[in-house]
């Protein structure tokens, strides 16, 4: 039993990791219709710049803050105009290859300009361990999987409670309709991309201690992400959460359990499952087809 | 055809036959190599860009059409019984896939062939005793050919060149028939299209089934080129690279694959001078691209008349308005 | 002719002429590593270590008078990436072609050079690349099949061990360590209980420990690549584990102290060079190195740069700039340190391409990683 709740407590420490990168993807889908298929690189990207004011000398969390205006600044306004707005109206595809492109050279990028080796990255939190019940869990894990709680149910408040968010969400439903009452729809968009950008920002802190700066840390991350996102509910920020929760702890289960070189297959599996039988996600709201 | 286009695809036709003996060794294995992928993206265009799916599981077709005949050929089996029955293979496998696609759109349909594409390499990846796992097949022979040895570089070239145009020639048949028109309207308007008469299920069933055709028998090409089979040029990654491939050279044209897969294949080689950052160079070109020509590389002669046309109504326009106003 | 023809005909003998005269003064050699994908840390590592060889020998006139000319390319760490190259390096007519390191990798592309009959020098340590008939493959360091032997002596004697739990990755590089350690333990008495898979860029290590935890043996063989190593690390100290931790080379190098940090003391690997090896050679090495590139190198590094010293002593051996006599020199090659300071290390090869050389018992101290031990050349005994 013991092991079984060890398996389960690390699954769940990594899968909150996965929900974090995962609800910004689910954001700019929902408002935007954007699918960025980077996403694992905004994660990446942010990183390496922390480091980089890390090596200058500053502490982390004011490296944190700095990176998080250079991120809105890049990700978020350069992305938006300089990709987004010129293609959305294109369809998918443009957009979606677009990204494919950015992705790459983002990887390329920081492989050459900066190194292609893993480095060593600061953790927020203290190295100590913790023994509840036979189980051993360090701060690093029950405090990622706090701070991801509080992001996701924050950017739900934001959303929901706010004149913004809901500005936001009604520029989501229905953009003609959001032009018509009044709302500045361009920057709404903006803000949700710097929202995004700003998600992918803490994931980046969070997620590096484990996963280690490298160039090609987007890569796995980036496509557990669209998992997670699929899973929980493309139409649903707190389905990215579970989404994420679910992949994490069933990759581990399923390692032990099942067989450690199938164990993507487990994911796999329950994604196609939902794919199939709620492809709106577990917690997603179906979407009705315009004819 | 028209008669440029046509004018276009006979000096192609030289170029494609008469150059390779000057290239070395290399070059031809370039080619050959670019040549695979035209034929595999041919299949992807079909169901991308004819009939509008969202398909980022081809390279799964590829590799099952590479390891069936990779298998076979260790088994003692000809490289001529290979070929079908990874093309047969590939197409009951693609009708298969084809059945989530009725039942989920866009995005999610995407997602679905990425794990379709992820749980096929991990099958390749695991299955040792059937596709050597991460080692990999070595040692994949080339087929004869009635007595001649396609071993050479130059001769193996020809052959895949062969194949592809035919299977290029059936494709065009395929498109100008009435099945053609049926995909295009599967793309552009399912449910008028349905409302039509035209069976949208049977149709995109289809469209899955004959691009995972083309894949196949590209990877049963492929097999015997590379003459190494593993797991690695059949990731999702690999899927993604190829629906990159399509959309650049032009979704919905028929030569759009040929651009597409020189843009693929081919640019990254030419690339190779900036060093480290010619991956960089790549993927920003690719950005560039579609900022420019969302539509693809081959919508560039669209675009021209669509000027032209524009400029000439504008024009009229102009005439027409001075005439209303000279007779005011 | 007439006469146009004719000053044609001669610019262009004049031409050929220089072009033929200028290529004899060079000897060149195309450099095949990963510079990018998963194998980014290997291949950037070696051509870092090749190109301060070359830069050292250049500078010092040369091999017989002629200077060392290198293109490197990037492998993408794909095998078939890899193959396409070698074809472009036989079409080059280069003397001597330096890698791919993946052992994937290499297995594939030497078919081209064997059969253009190229010398081959890598680094990668599977055990079937020197089992494939070719007389024109050079390893650059120990194979599984002479590594794992000794390692698996030291878990069997100095540690009698009498089971062990084997974690390692999932990929060419891994398996073919984890079958030369089974079949090494069994030959000295010890018996594998788990055998765990992992796969390359795995983040997550608890299911892995958790196994290894739940077997009770009484070693943990660790044979993963430098991230994962370090990961494998951290878990194995999160979950408390405290039986002895064994790897081969990766699990005490300096990046995997780096990224583990603490986790990493305690761990014991036997590495066949270490920067950290108390031999001036190694010494003045390490800091030519980290002067030049302003870090420290691994072993992919010392392979580069040994390498290339190697080729040189073959070559002077053979006496001429030639692809056939220098094959048949290397075979029952044997340099010493004291007469070329460049091979570090005094190393013999056989006529299979495997080289024999003295070797070290690593521990990893207080973040740093410790000679505990040199092992002699297995054919000193």
């Amino acid at each position: 039993m013991t092991d079984f709740l060890q398996l389960f407590l690390s699954g769940m420490a990594t899968g909150s990791i996965y929900a974090v990168a995962a609800l910004g993807f689910t954001l700019l889908w929902q408002a935007s219709g954007t699918i960025n298929f980077a996403q694992g690189e905004f994660v990446m990207l942010p990183a390496f710049i922390m480091l980089g004011f890390n090596a200058i000398g500053a502490p982390l969390l004011v490296s944190f803050v700095l990176t998080c205006g250079v991120a809105v600044l890049v990700l978020g306004w350069g992305f938006k105009r300089g990709i987004a707005d010129p293609l959305l109206r294109f369809g998918m595809m443009p957009i979606v290859v677009a990204t494919i492109g950015l992705a790459i050279a983002m990887r390329s990028g920081v492989r050459a300009g900066f190194s292609a080796e893993a480095h060593p990255f600061p953790s927020l939190f203290a190295d100590k361990l913790f023994n509840i019940a036979g189980v051993t869990v360090t701060l690093a894990d029950v405090g990622t999987l706090a701070l991801s709680l509080l992001l996701v149910l924050g950017t739900q408040a934001f959303l929901a409670k706010t004149v913004t968010g809901r500005a936001m969400q009604a520029v989501a439903q229905n953009t003609d309709s959001a032009t018509v009452l009044g709302i500045n729809v361009p920057r709404m968009i903006f803000y949700t991309f710097a929202v995004n950008a700003l998600l992918a920002c803490a994931a980046a802190l969070l997620v590096t201690p484990t996963y280690l700066a490298k160039f090609d840390m987007g890569e796995s991350l980036g496509n557990k992400a669209f998992f997670a996102a699929i899973i929980g509910g493309f139409n649903n920020s707190r389905g990215a959460l579970l989404g994420g929760l679910i992949v994490g702890v069933c990759e581990n289960l399923a390692a032990a359990y099942i067989s450690p070189t199938y164990k993507d297959a487990v994911a796999l599996v329950i994604f196609m499952l939902v794919i199939l039988f709620k492809p709106q996600g577990l917690l997603g709201k179906k979407a009705e087809r315009k004819v | 055809m028209k008669k440029p286009q046509l004018l276009i695809g006979l000096i192609a036709l030289v170029v494609l036959l008469a150059g390779p003996p000057f290239l070395k060794n290399y070059g031809i294995y370039l080619v050959s190599y670019w040549l695979v992928f035209v034929l595999a993206n041919m299949g992807l265009n079909l169901t991308v860009g004819y009939a509008g799916q969202k398909s980022l599981g081809h390279a799964a077709f590829f590799g099952i059409g590479a390891y069936t005949v990779a298998i076979l050929m260790k088994a003692g089996f000809s490289f001529w019984l290979g070929l079908p029955v990874a093309a047969v293979g590939c197409f009951v496998i693609g009708l298969a896939l084809g059945f989530p696609a009725l039942r989920v759109q866009t995005i999610y349909l995407a997602f679905a062939t990425l794990g379709f594409n992820t749980a096929v390499w991990l099958v390749m990846r695991n299955e040792e005793w059937l596709t050597g796992g991460t080692f990999g097949i070595n040692n994949v022979a080339r087929p004869g050919f009635f007595g001649l040895s396609l071993d050479s570089n130059l001769s193996y070239y020809y052959f895949v060149l062969g194949v592809t145009l035919l299977m290029g020639l059936l494709l065009w048949g395929l498109l100008r028939s009435p099945w053609g028109k049926a995909f295009t309207a599967l793309r552009d308007n399912p449910i008028r299209a349905e409302s039509l008469g035209v069976n949208i299920q049977a149709y995109t069933l289809l469209s899955f089934a004959i691009g995972a055709v083309y894949a196949g028998v590209a990877g049963a090409l492929f097999a015997s080129l590379v003459q190494f089979i593993e797991p690695a040029p059949f990731t999702v990654a690999a899927s993604i690279m190829m629906y990159l491939m399509v959309v650049v050279g032009g979704p919905g044209y028929f030569f759009g694959p040929l651009l597409g897969s020189a843009v693929g294949v081919l640019l990254p080689e030419w690339l190779r001078f900036a060093q480290a950052w010619y991956l960089f160079v790549f993927g920003a070109s690719v950005i560039v691209l579609m900022l420019w020509l969302p539509d693809g590389l081959l919508s560039i002669p669209d675009r021209i008349k669509a000027r032209r046309l524009s400029r000439e109504a504008s024009a009229a326009r102009t005439a027409a308005a001075k005439s209303i106003g000279a007779a005011a | 002719m007439n006469k146009r023809q004719f000053i044609v005909s001669a610019l262009g003998l004049v031409c050929a002429s220089f072009a033929l005269g200028a290529s004899a003064q060079t000897i060149k050699i195309a450099s095949l590593q990963e510079l990018s994908g998963t194998g980014a840390t290997v291949g950037n590592n070696f051509k870092n270590g090749m190109d301060l060889a070359i830069k050292e020998i250049n500078a010092a006139g040369g091999i017989l008078g002629k200077k060392i000319e290198v293109t490197h390319a990037d492998t993408q760490s794909n095998p078939g990436v890899a193959k396409g190259l070698a074809q472009k390096a036989v079409d080059d007519n280069v003397f001597a072609v330096f890698g791919p390191g993946f052992s994937g990798s290499i297995l594939v592309s030497m078919s081209e050079t064997k059969r253009a009959e190229i010398p081959n020098f890598t680094g990668g340590e599977a055990a079937s690349v020197t089992q494939q008939n070719n007389p024109y493959i050079f390893r650059t360091s120990f194979g599984q099949a002479t590594s794992m032997p000794k390692v698996a002596r030291y878990i069997a004697q100095n540690l009698k061990a009498k089971t062990v739990a084997v974690i390692f990755v999932n990929n060419d590089f891994g398996k073919g360590g984890r079958d030369s350690v089974t079949k090494a333990l069994e030959a000295s008495g010890a018996k594998v209980i788990a055998d765990i898979s992992t796969d390359a860029g795995q983040v997550d290590f608890s299911s892995p420990v958790l196994k290894a935890k739940q077997s009770n043996a009484d070693v943990i063989f660790v044979y993963t690549n430098e991230e994962e190593s370090a990961r494998a690390l951290r878990e194995l100290r999160k979950q408390g584990v405290s039986k002895p931790i064994v790897g081969e080379t990766v699990l005490t190098s300096q990046k995997v102290i780096e990224l583990a940090g603490d986790a990493a003391n305690g761990a014991v690997a036997h590495v066949g060079l270490t920067t950290d090896a108390p031999i001036p050679n190694m010494r003045a090495f390490r800091t030519k190195f980290e002067k030049e590139y302003k870090y420290i190198p691994d072993h992919n590094g010392i392979k580069g740069y040994t390498s290339v010293y190697v080729m040189k002593a073959g070559l002077e051996k053979a006496g001429k700039v030639d692809r056939a006599a220098f094959t048949k020199a290397m075979h029952g090659l044997q340099v010493s340190a004291a007469k070329e300071p460049g091979v570090i290390l005094d190393v013999s090869y056989d006529d299979k391409g495997d080289l024999d050389r003295e070797s070290f018992l690593t521990e990893v101290k207080d973040g740093k990683q410790v000679v505990k031990e040199t092992l002699p050349a297995l054919g000193k005994k």
